[in-house]
């Protein structure tokens, strides 16, 4: 098993490499058919990326998520499965190219990790661990994707706003399209963040005798969810968006970031056996 | 028809504000002008073209009458004061008069250099003369000159394709904006030609309305009439950036028409919804300043063409090549019109030759009875020989191109009509 699981790994990281390379080329050469062929090769990834998970819940006997190696590639599988639900819904001209760079880096931060397989603290010994931690990261996927939208935003607006039409003019979605990825990758990311914390203030409860114990973690993502907070209300209320909201974006998934890594390596705390 | 004079004169958006402009504006049609102008004594064939940004009216003068004042007085009805007319007005005679109609057909004497509609008008300007009989052979020839001025420079140079490469790319970039244009609504403020066209582009592409602002509110109506649109005052122009997301401007407006303020200040009520802004109006109608606000897009012309990478010195380019074909045809037809000046001159000089060489050989061959059949014929035809060849000299003189210009040709005209007196019903008795 621990070989197959190896295999496949490498498997994943091979494939989306060359899904990246063949979205690269695509962006070059705006050929249609090389398009076709990279997403062809990223739904041949996530598959793979599926069956590695499988193969590694199989191999340490639960849901595998509670090392720093598990968390990223949990990660980079829920960017890649919210990417193509997406793309499914709505077409964002070379979203591709972007949304697959950040996929490989993951599976490429990941692979430096340890893959040892370390037994379960008997806190996480709960149901609730693929509830709670699953979701959460599900949520990091969609926030992820609206960090890609509003990095290609920043870019289309500085081109049209400049009036030099460069390089990426032709070959960027419109700002509305962008802007639209935003707000679609926000609301679902943000639905899936409040479930994340409410399953675990409920888990808390139940392992700690505590709803909120303030470790830094929590601390840290509930000011990750206060940010998408207020630029949600905003959006929808005064119309924070455009450049702003791409901003915001950026800023908001740099604090997911931060409460994923930044957290566990610089604060510690009560989470910091998970990734 | 020596000494009949080609006039042109009017006024444009180069040399007019549009205050002044807008007391002029034919808006009821061109039959009523039309008659009054071919009314003015001295006046013998003309021709008026109105559109919103030109009043141009083409006359042919008789000779020695001068109808300038009445003309002008007619043009303006009266409402502006006879200096300021002249300051406004760009008068040109003959050769100019022929260059600034080419020009203005090529599309060169256009707000937007290159677009095509300009044309369209001319013609149609001038079926309203030929209807009302106003034009004759000169204007006929000259106005049909000009349509194939246009096409050759339409043909010959790429000055065209800028000003459809120009509305294409306001299509372009509203689509970097906006993704899909339907549902989107346009404002257009002035009625211009090349605001017309864009919004013609963007119409094809699904837009959803189109409303028209115009200081002349019929104008408006009309322009909204074709695309089903509503029109609008300019007094409602800050309500309406509320409501649009495409705003063409193209007045001929001296100032701004919209501030940085003006629009800063709708963006909450917009809730941010971005606003594209294109300014195609010289000088310009929109504040530069717009940039700086947060989801507002401001485009003028050479941005625009900058998107279609046609620099600007490609268009020049063009345009230099089309005023080279302006300025072949404008000589051309100079020599066709110097050729009708002198055409009647050498007209009436054989007519006076070939009168005098009849009536001396009748008055000789009645004295001599004996000289019949093939004698008669011999001293017609020597008769006729000799007034050909004392012509030809005179004649030659009088076609020679050796100084061109139609100074001369006059000049030369009144040297032989005094050598001759050909004017004071002389006829050779």
């Amino acid at each position: 098993m621990n070989e197959l699981s190896d295999l496949l790994f490498l498997s994943v990281l091979g494939v989306t490499f060359i899904a990246g390379a063949a979205y690269l080329v695509f962006f070059f050469s705006q050929n249609i058919q090389v398009r076709k062929i990279a997403r062809m090769i990223l739904v041949v990834s996530g598959i793979l990326q599926t069956l590695y998970i499988i193969s590694r819940y199989i191999l340490v006997g639960h849901t595998p998520i509670t090392s720093q190696h598990e968390a990223v590639v949990f990660f980079a599988w829920s960017t890649t499965w919210a990417y193509l639900s997406f793309r499914w819904r709505y077409t964002v001209k070379n979203f591709g190219t972007f949304v697959t760079i950040l996929i490989f880096s993951l599976l490429l931060i990941s692979s430096v990790s340890s893959r040892d397989i370390t037994p379960l603290v008997p806190a996480l010994q709960s149901w609730w661990l693929p509830v709670h931690a699953g979701v959460s990261i599900i949520a990091y996927g969609f926030l992820s994707l609206a960090f890609c939208g509003g990095i290609m935003y920043l870019l289309q607006e500085r081109e049209l706003k400049s009036k030099r039409f460069g390089y990426f003019f032709s070959r960027f979605p419109s700002l509305e399209s962008l802007d639209q990825l935003n707000s679609h990758c926000l609301t679902t990311g943000f639905v899936f963040l409040t479930l994340g914390i409410v399953t675990g203030s409920i888990w808390a409860r139940q392992a700690w005798g505590t709803y909120w114990q303030w470790d830094p973690k929590e601390t840290w993502s509930l000011i990750t969810w206060f940010i998408y907070l207020v630029q949600i209300h905003q959006r929808f209320t005064v119309g924070w968006r455009g450049k702003r909201g791409a901003v915001m974006a950026i800023v908001g998934f740099a604090a997911v970031i931060f409460t994923l890594w930044g957290v566990t390596y610089l604060l510690g705390g009560a989470h910091s056996y998970a990734g | 028809m020596p000494g009949e004079k080609i006039l042109l004169l009017g006024v444009n958006h180069k040399t007019t504000p549009i205050e002044i402009r807008e007391k002029m504006a034919l808006s009821d049609g061109y039959e009523e002008p039309l008659t009054a102008l071919k009314n003015i004594p001295g006046c013998r064939e003309c021709y008026l073209l109105s559109t919103c940004n030109r009043v141009e009216l083409l006359v042919v003068v008789e000779p020695g009458v001068e109808v300038e004042e009445e003309i002008i007085t007619f043009l303006f009805g009266g409402s502006v004061s006879p200096e300021d007319c002249r300051q406004y007005l760009y008068m040109h005679y003959d050769e100019d008069a022929v260059r600034h109609l080419f020009m203005v057909a090529a599309s060169l004497d256009s707000m937007v250099v290159g677009e095509a509609q300009i044309l369209g008008q001319l013609k149609e300007a001038y079926r309203y003369a030929a209807q009302f009989d106003c034009t004759g052979p000169l204007l006929n020839k000259f106005l049909h000159k000009s349509f194939s001025v246009a096409k050759r420079v339409r043909t010959e140079t790429g000055i065209g394709s800028s000003a459809v490469s120009i509305s294409y790319a306001a299509v372009q970039l509203a689509e970097k904006i906006f993704g899909n244009l339907k549902g989107k609504k346009v404002m257009l403020i002035g009625a211009g030609e090349m605001a017309e066209l864009a919004a013609e582009h963007l119409v094809g592409q699904g837009v959803a309305s189109v409303v028209v602002a115009n200081r002349t509110l019929a104008r408006a109506l009309d322009l909204a009439k074709r695309f089903n649109g509503s029109a609008v005052s300019m007094d409602e122009l800050a309500q309406q950036l509320e409501l649009v997301d495409i705003v063409i401007s193209s007045t001929g407006a001296t100032g701004l028409i919209i501030h940085k303020q003006d629009v800063k200040s709708v963006m909450r009520a917009r809730r941010n919804k971005p606003i594209f802004f294109i300014d195609i109006a010289v000088p310009r109608d929109l504040d530069p300043k717009l940039i700086d606000i947060d989801n507002v897009y401001l485009y003028d012309i050479d941005d625009l063409s900058s998107v279609v990478e046609i620099n600007k010195s490609e268009r020049d380019k063009e345009a230099v090549k089309a005023v080279r074909i302006v300025d072949e045809e404008t000589l051309k037809f100079n020599k066709w019109y110097q050729g009708m000046a002198v055409t009647p001159t050498i007209r009436d000089l054989r007519e006076k030759v070939d009168t005098i060489a009849r009536l001396e050989l009748d008055r000789s061959l009645a004295r001599m009875p004996h000289v019949n059949g093939a004698d008669r014929k011999t001293l017609e035809k020597m008769v006729g020989a000799i007034s050909s060849r004392i012509l030809h000299d005179p004649l030659i003189y009088l076609k020679s191109e050796s100084c061109t210009g139609r100074d001369n040709s006059d000049m030369k005209v009144e040297i032989i009509r005094s050598l001759f007196r050909l004017d004071n019903g002389d006829d050779g008795k």
